[in-house]
C-alpha cells in the first residue's frame, strides 16, 4: 500500500477512536464538563495531561529546532520538564484540596476579589487563545503535508472532530480521549526515533546512542572507518563547516538561565495543566499524577534531542559536498533519494551558487533570502537547474552556503531517512495531529469554563441552574472552537511571537499570586493584586516594544531576551506583592483560615460549588 | 474523653502544635528537593556547564548531559521520591486519606 492510503487508514481509525470515547464519555452534569466529575486515575490523568501539554510544537518542530541550536535548545528541554517538579511540589496538591473548577476561582476566593478573578479570567483566555491558534494551524499543516487536503479543509476537520467531542463529552469526553492521543503519539514519536538509533548507533535505545560511538549501516558511512563517539564528529563537523560548537551553543549565561526559568515558571502557571488536577479523587492523587505526567512527558522529551543530533549528524554527513545529478557516475558521493523528495515540498532548497554541482551545506548564513518560492516558466512548466535540482524565485545571498533546511523537516523526513516502511510514515501523520487535537480540545475547555463557570456563574448570574450552566458551557465550547478555527485559517502574523507572550504572562502574573495565596497565610488582596500588575504591566511592555515596537537586541535589559523576560517580571511581581501586604491590612480570618486548611489534604472530597 | 476545660485547651494546643509540625516537615522536604531541583538544572546544566563539560560521560559533554538528559530524569524522581515521603508524613499525622 502507499503512503496516502495507509495515512487515511490510520488516521481514520484514530479519528473513529477518538469519538467513539467521546459517546462513551459524554458528561452529563458541570462537574463531569468541567473536571470529569473528579474520578480520573493517577495514571489516566497524568496521561492526558502529558498529551493536553505536548503540542504539535513538541512533536513536530521540537527536535528540529534543537538540532539547528544545540546546547541553546536545552531551554526548551529543562524549561517544558522542570515546571512539573513546581507544580507537583507547590501547586497540584493545595489546589486539589482547595476544590474549585479554576485558577480564577483560586484567585477570586483567596483574594477575596472580584477584580482578582476578573483579571485571572482574561489572563487564561489570552493565554489559551494564543495557543489554541497555533494547534489548529497544525492540523491543518499535518492534513496538507500529508493527505494532500489544502490547510483550510484540514482546519476545518480538525475543527468538527474537537467541536464534537469537547461539546458533548467536556472535561470527561477530553480526558480519555487524551489518553488515547497520548498512546498515539508516543508510539509514533517513538518508532522512528528507535530506528534511527540503530542506524546511526546500533542502539535501539535512543537516549544511549545519543552518547555512543557511530556505528550501524548510516553511522558507519559518516565516521568513515574511525571509532568516534557521535556528539564528538558532530563537533568536529560543526568546526570544520563553520557552525558554532553544537554542546556549547551562541546565547549569554544570563539569557539561557532566565529563559528556562520563564518556561519552567510558566508551565506551571498554565491554566490547562493546572486544571488538569482538579479531575482526580484525591489530594495524594493530584501529587502522583504530577509524577506520571512528567514521565510520560520525558518520554519524548528525552528523545527529542537524541533524535536531534541523529538527524544532523546524518543530515550533514549526507549532504555535504555530495554531488546532487543522479547522472553521476557512482564512485562520487551522490544525494540521497529523501533530499529530492522533500524539495518537492519548499522544506529543503538547494542553489548552485558556484555551479560545480555539489551541494555545499555551511554556517555562514542563510542561502536564500525568505523561505523558498518556486520558480515558474512562461509556460507554467518546473524549471530545472543544471543538475536537475529544482529552481526558486527568491534572491540569493552573498553566503557561501547554498542550503535552505526547514527546521520541521528533522521529524517530518525522518522515516523517510531511515528508510522505514509506508505505515509508519502515515504514524508521523496521526501522531502529529493526536498532537495538536489534544492540545487544542484542552486549552478550548478552559476558555469554555473560562466564560460559563467564572464570568457567567460567578460574576453576572449567581442563580444560574445546572442545566443552564451546562448549556453555557457547550455554547461557549463551540464559539471557542469557531475562534480558534477562524485563527487556524487566517494565522494573525504575530501569532509566533505571542508565544513569548503566554509563558512571561503565565510565570508573571498566575505563578506569584499562587504560591504566595498557599505558602503565605498573611498576603491579603492588595499585595497580590499590585504584584500581578506590576508583573503583567512590565513583562508585557518590555515583549511588545521588542517584539512590536522594533527594539532590538543591542537594548535588552541586561541581555535578557523578550523569551526570558517573564523571570524579572515573576520577582518583581513577588517583591511588591510581599511589601504591599505588610503594609496593608491583613486578610480577614476566615481567608487565614481557607489557607490552613488547604495545606492538610485529609477531607479534600469531590471539587464542587459548596464551600 | 474531654473532660474539663483544661482538657479541651490541652486538645487544642495539641492539634495546633501537631498542624505546625506537620507543616514544618512539610517545608524542609520542599527545600531540599527544590535545592536538588536547582542544581542539577541550573547549576549543572546552566551556570556550571562550562566546567562540567572537562568531564564526559561516555560520549556526553557532563555539562551537555545534564542540561538535555540528567536534569531531566532527577526532576521525575524527585516528584515520586515527594510523593513518597508525603504520603508517609500524613500516615504519621493522621492525614492520610483513607
Amino acid at each position: 500500500m502507499d503512503v496516502q492510503t495507509w495515512t487515511f487508514l490510520i488516521v481514520g481509525a484514530s479519528f473513529a477512536l477518538y469519538i467513539g470515547i467521546a459517546i462513551w464519555s459524554r458528561a452529563a452534569s458541570t462537574g463531569e464538563f468541567y473536571i470529569a466529575g473528579g474520578g480520573v486515575h493517577p495514571v489516566a490523568n497524568g496521561m492526558a495531561t502529558a498529551a493536553d501539554w505536548m503540542s504539535a510544537a513538541s512533536f513536530i518542530s521540537m527536535a528540529g529546532l534543537i538540532s539547528f541550536t544545540g546546547y541553546d535548545g536545552s531551554v526548551y528541554l529543562m524549561g517544558w520538564t522542570g515546571g512539573y517538579v513546581l507544580l507537583a511540589l507547590l501547586l497540584a496538591p493545595y489546589l486539589r484540596k482547595f476544590g474549585k473548577f479554576t485558577v480564577p476561582d483560586f484567585v477570586g476566593d483567596r483574594y477575596y476579589s472580584h477584580t482578582g478573578r476578573i483579571i485571572a479570567v482574561f489572563c487564561a483566555i489570552f493565554v489559551s487563545f494564543t495557543y489554541v491558534a497555533g494547534q489548529m494551524r497544525g492540523v491543518g499543516v499535518v492534513f496538507s503535508r500529508f493527505l494532500e487536503v489544502d490547510i483550510t479543509s484540514g482546519v476545518l476537520i480538525g475543527m468538527a472532530l474537537v467541536f464534537f467531542y469537547a461539546t458533548l463529552g467536556g472535561m470527561k469526553g477530553i480526558t480519555y480521549t487524551q489518553v488515547a492521543q497520548y498512546v498515539v503519539l508516543i508510539f509514533a514519536y517513538m518508532v522512528p526515533a528507535i530506528f534511527i538509533s540503530i542506524l546511526l548507533s546500533n542502539n535501539p535505545l535512543p537516549q544511549l546512542g545519543f552518547g555512543g560511538f557511530l556505528s550501524g549501516e548510516l553511522g558507519s558511512q559518516v565516521a568513515g572507518g574511525q571509532q568516534i563517539y557521535l556528539i564528538d564528529k558532530l563537533n568536529q563537523l560543526h568546526a570544520e563547516l563553520g557552525f558554532a560548537e553544537y554542546t556549547s551553543g551562541t546565547k549569554s549565561m544570563l539569557d539561557i538561565f532566565c529563559i528556562t526559568m520563564a518556561l519552567m515558571v510558566g508551565t506551571a502557571g498554565l491554566p490547562h495543566v493546572i486544571i488538569r488536577f482538579y479531575t482526580v479523587p484525591k489530594v495524594r492523587d493530584a501529587r502522583i499524577s504530577a509524577g506520571w505526567a512528567l514521565l510520560f512527558i520525558a518520554i519524548l522529551y528525552t528523545t527529542a534531542p537524541a533524535v536531534a543530533a541523529f538527524a544532523r549528524t546524518n543530515l550533514i554527513g549526507a549532504i555535504s559536498n555530495a554531488t546532487y545529478s543522479s547522472s553521476a557516475p557512482d564512485s562520487v558521493k551522490k544525494i540521497p533519494g529523501w533530499f529530492k523528495t522533500w524539495e518537492d515540498t519548499g522544506l529543503i532548497a538547494w542553489v548552485d551558487k558556484n555551479k560545480d554541482g555539489k551541494v555545499r551545506y555551511d554556517g555562514s548564513g542563510s542561502a536564500m533570502v525568505g523561505k523558498p518560492k518556486f520558480a515558474v516558466a512562461e509556460d507554467d512548466s518546473t524549471p530545472l537547474g543544471a543538475s536537475g535540482e529544482r529552481l526558486f524565485s527568491n534572491s540569493p545571498t552573498d553566503n557561501t552556503n547554498e542550503v535552505y533546511i526547514d527546521r520541521d523537516i528533522m521529524v517530518l523526513a525522518n522515516p523517510e531517512i531511515a528508510g522505514l516502511p509506508n505505515w509508519v510514515i502515515a504514524l508521523i501523520a496521526a501522531g502529529g495531529l493526536a498532537a495538536a487535537l489534544s492540545t487544542a480540545a484542552g486549552l478550548l475547555l478552559v476558555v469554555s469554563t473560562a466564560i460559563s463557570h467564572d464570568l457567567v456563574k460567578r460574576t453576572f448570574n449567581p442563580n444560574i441552574s445546572e442545566r443552564s450552566e451546562l448549556l453555557t458551557a457547550r455554547i461557549s465550547a463551540a464559539a471557542a472552537v469557531i475562534v480558534a478555527g477562524y485563527f487556524g485559517i487566517n494565522p494573525p502574523g504575530f501569532v509566533a511571537q505571542v508565544v513569548a507572550f503566554a509563558f512571561g504572562l503565565a510565570a508573571s502574573s498566575f505563578f506569584p499570586a499562587i504560591i504566595l495565596g498557599i505558602f503565605d497565610k498573611k498576603m491579603n488582596r492588595e499585595g497580590a493584586l499590585s504584584g500581578m500588575v506590576v508583573g503583567i504591566v512590565f513583562t508585557a511592555m518590555y515583549i511588545i516594544y521588542f517584539k512590536f515596537l522594533g527594539g532590538t537586541s543591542d537594548q535588552w535589559f541586561l541581555g535578557i531576551s523578550p523569551e526570558g523576560i517573564g523571570t524579572l517580571g515573576m520577582i518583581f511581581n513577588t517583591v511588591v506583592a510581599v511589601i504591599v501586604s505588610r503594609l496593608t491590612t491583613a486578610p480577614p480570618e476566615h481567608i487565614q483560615e481557607l489557607v490552613e486548611d488547604i495545606r492538610i489534604p485529609r477531607g479534600a472530597g469531590a471539587a464542587s460549588e459548596a464551600h | 474523653m474531654i473532660a474539663t476545660f483544661g482538657d479541651l485547651v490541652e486538645v487544642f494546643v495539641d492539634t495546633e502544635n501537631q498542624r505546625l509540625a506537620y507543616w514544618r516537615s512539610n517545608l524542609t522536604y520542599l527545600i531540599v528537593l527544590l535545592t536538588i531541583w536547582f542544581v542539577v538544572s541550573y547549576g549543572f546544566g546552566i551556570l556550571l556547564v562550562d566546567e562540567l563539560n572537562q568531564f564526559s560521560l561516555g560520549g556526553f559533554p557532563l555539562g551537555f548531559w545534564f542540561a538535555q538528559q540528567g536534569a531531566i530524569y532527577v526532576f521525575v524522581a524527585l516528584i515520586f521520591i515527594y510523593v513518597q515521603l508525603m504520603n508517609q508524613l500524613d500516615r504519621k499525622y493522621g492525614h492520610s486519606e483513607d
